[in-house]
């Protein structure tokens, strides 16, 4: 079959099963864009190539498939990396396709020419610059094969705009073999063993899941094996989910942003199970001294995480799912009926739901639980980045893995508007809500055209308390409340900015409003802003 | 902090290269020397990589490098099981009255003169870089005026080698 490269390129999405994707054409990605005009992928025109990006990343979590984000040479590029760069700090297969300049004209400082490859490669998984037509169907399916496997992260092809016009003989490979790619995924039955003795003998053990948990979908598996043995379970920020958020033993997210029973558990363990989780500075910023007192064991799909962060005394490189299941089989539970009671008790003691006052503002950690409490097990919450990650965090209960999308790693504000959109897109079904502040959500906020154009409803919440709340926070505390540019005086309205989308919107100003206007937030499933004016002074954690 | 040698197999490609010079920087990795060449297989490139550093860094750059997908192997060479090799050009100035004690000095250390001029010679050694440096010690009296230094080279002694399918030993 002969096709040009663009033509190529488009049934390739095809035969990976890609029916949607998120971009913003220019000049040098045209011939793509004329070739998708004759495919049925649905094609979402974003207000900025990072919300593509985003999008994608929203898209693939939700869907556990590579989400596909295309832009074009020099700035569009450039748009992309930090939706490629959010996408690769938490794990996200995403393939990016970018035009570049004509291939003779590369090195040359052409219009909207940059090095694309050479920008993106320090924070994708990989990366190509298609100097020959022939090599595309290849360079795609092991684009899509790398994304999505072993550890999944962005891919970024970058295809000069003179090779998507070249003919070439179209075969598209079944099989990938590349000499240097070949992920482990059962764990070694020797270390398995390690573990499961360790577990035994531990008095106190800890279980802290990651978004591992999440990627591998071994979510059961690890629930009824710390049932089984009796394991409390902490989570971090990207492992919201990885055990239902109101299980029993589930002692919610640990960390400088997390809960008191979380960090109780994990400072007082004797055996710390790292599954699926990076040792991120947030998480467990002092890693070294917990490994002081306790054992660590550390199962992950990427060998360089073991040891990166903290000294392992049992690593195990493979699937969280696959070796859950080995361990499972083997395991003789020790008894830890006295520190789950501990951890239990520590739990119920510090639990602190939010409650109702009577102040002229709104309580965001009432806000987002009773939100929790309305949504159903197929409902989405995402995330901006700032106070309203970690309210949101705290006091959303994600009743499933997947359910809850915030940037984790990189923390990029303006990463949940357009990552919802691509949640929606990709389970039309679900509730979508993004919670943002007010700072983060003005990063993305001209993606509510994409909302509008693309006929979907979306739940906006805005935490508005006119500040950058985690800077002035920061400031607060170690800067001797010298505040430097955390102030958002002249926000636009918001609700009227909403209706001139032709959605519907509204503010509301102190707790006592809360439940009428979710009930209004919630009736359909268009799209509806809220607005809550948030106190300045009401802290993080 | 001592001295590793890492024995790396990559893809012959363009970009390799930059990947794994930005991966050091990147993560902090101080390179001492890097050489690159072709492989008995023209689609496999071998680097031979020297890190400064302890145990983690030189675990933690292996890991790394293992993660691009263009690195195919990656073995540490012990210094006491391999045999390890660069090459350096020195042009040192020479008179009359110095030629044939420099020359003396260079067949000491079986290096070669390669080119000679009025004033100079230029000297090609290779070995070890400690033989290296001890040549360019006993040179630098006369006026060392150019030295070009490839990276060090290593390969295992005896039976083992490292290739790019699953042959080892």
């Amino acid at each position: 079959m002969k096709l040009t490269g663009a033509q190529a390129m488009v049934k390739a999405l095809e035969l990976e099963g890609i029916n949607i994707i998120f971009g913003y054409p220019g000049a040098a990605i045209c011939p793509f864009y004329d070739a998708l005009l004759d495919s049925e992928i649905t094609h979402v025109l974003t207000r900025n190539e990072q919300g593509a990006a985003h999008s994608a990343s929203g898209f693939a979590r939700v869907t556990g498939k590579p989400g596909v984000c295309v832009a074009t040479s020099g700035p569009g590029a450039t748009n992309l990396i930090t939706g490629i760069a959010t996408a690769y700090s938490d794990s996200i297969p995403m393939v990016a396709i970018t035009g570049q300049v004509s291939l003779e004209l590369i090195g040359r400082d052409v219009f909207q020419e940059v090095d694309t490859t050479g920008a993106t490669a320090p924070f994708c998984k990989h990366n190509y610059l298609v100097k020959d037509v022939r090599e595309l169907p290849r360079i795609i399916k092991e684009a899509f094969h790398i994304a999505s496997t072993g550890r999944p992260g962005p891919v970024v092809i970058d295809v000069p705009v003179d090779i998507q016009t070249q003919k070439l003989d179209f075969n598209y490979p079944e099989i990938v073999e590349i000499k240097g790619y070949k992920p482990n995924y059962k764990g070694h039955p020797q270390q398995i063993k390690r573990i499961a003795e360790a577990i035994s003998k531990s008095k106190t053990p800890v279980i802290c899941a990651g978004g591992g948990v999440v990627t591998a979908e071994a979510t059961d598996i690890m629930t009824s094996f710390a049932e089984k043995c009796g394991i409390p379970v902490v989570t971090t920020l990207m492992g919201i989910g990885a055990i239902e958020g109101d299980h029993p033993l589930n002692l919610g997210m640990l960390g400088s942003h997390g809960v008191f029973a979380a960090n109780y558990a994990v400072n007082r363990t004797d055996l710390l199970i790292l599954i699926g989780a990076r040792v991120g500075d947030r998480a467990l910023g002092t890693a070294e001294k917990i490994a002081e007192k306790a054992k660590i064991i550390h199962i992950d799909i990427d060998p360089a995480e073991i040891g990166k962060n903290v000294s392992t005394a049992i690593p195990v490189v493979g699937d969280a799912k696959l070796i859950l299941e080995a361990l499972s089989s083997v395991i003789q539970p020790g008894d830890t009926s006295d520190w789950v009671k501990e951890v239990k008790r520590v739990k119920a003691e510090k639990l602190e739901k939010p409650k109702a006052g009577d102040k002229d503002t709104v309580n965001p950690r009432l806000v987002i639980s009773l939100l929790s409490e309305r949504l159903d097990t197929s409902a989405i919450l995402a995330t901006e980045v700032g106070q309203n990650q970690i309210w949101a965090a705290n006091n959303f209960t994600a009743k499933r893995p997947g359910a809850f999308i915030t940037s984790g790693g990189l923390g990029t504000m303006g990463y949940g508007l357009p990552a919802a959109i691509g949640a929606k897109l990709g389970s039309p079904d679900s509730t979508v809500v993004i919670v943002g502040g007010d700072g983060s959500f003005q990063m993305s906020m001209p993606e509510m055209g994409t909302i509008k154009q693309s006929k979907i409803g979306i739940k906006i919440l805005i935490l508005n308390n006119s500040r950058l709340g985690m800077v002035r926070e920061i400031q607060k505390n170690k800067y001797n409340r010298r505040y430097s540019q955390v102030f958002m005086n002249d926000n636009p309205d918001f609700v009227k900015l909403a209706e001139a989308y032709g959605f519907q919107a509204e503010k509301i100003t102190a707790d006592s409003q809360i439940n009428a206007a979710l009930d209004r937030f919630l009736a359909d499933d268009s799209t509806y802003l809220l607005e809550c004016i948030v106190d300045p002074d009401e802290p993080t954690i | 902090m001592a001295k590793h040698t890492l024995s790396v197999l990559v893809e012959n490609r363009s970009g390799v290269l930059s990947r794994v010079a930005g991966l050091f920087s990147r993560r902090g990795f101080n390179i001492d020397s890097l050489a690159v060449g072709v492989t008995e297989n023209p689609e496999v490139s071998r680097m031979t990589i020297v890190v400064n550093g302890d145990e983690y860094t030189v675990e933690q750059v292996s890991k790394q490098l293992n993660k691009l997908i263009d690195v195919i192997k990656i073995r540490e060479l012990e210094n006491s099981d391999s045999v390890s090799r660069e090459l350096a050009l020195i042009k040192v100035n020479a008179t009359a009255a110095t030629r044939s004690e420099i020359i003396q000095i260079v067949e000491i250390f079986r290096a070669k003169i390669v080119d000679v001029s009025k004033n100079t010679l230029t000297v090609e050694i290779s070995g070890s870089t400690d033989k290296v440096e001890a040549l360019e010690d006993m040179l630098k009296q006369f006026g060392v005026k150019e030295i070009v230094r490839t990276g060090t080279i290593a390969i295992e002694r005896g039976n083992k080698y490292i290739k790019a399918g699953n042959t080892e030993e």
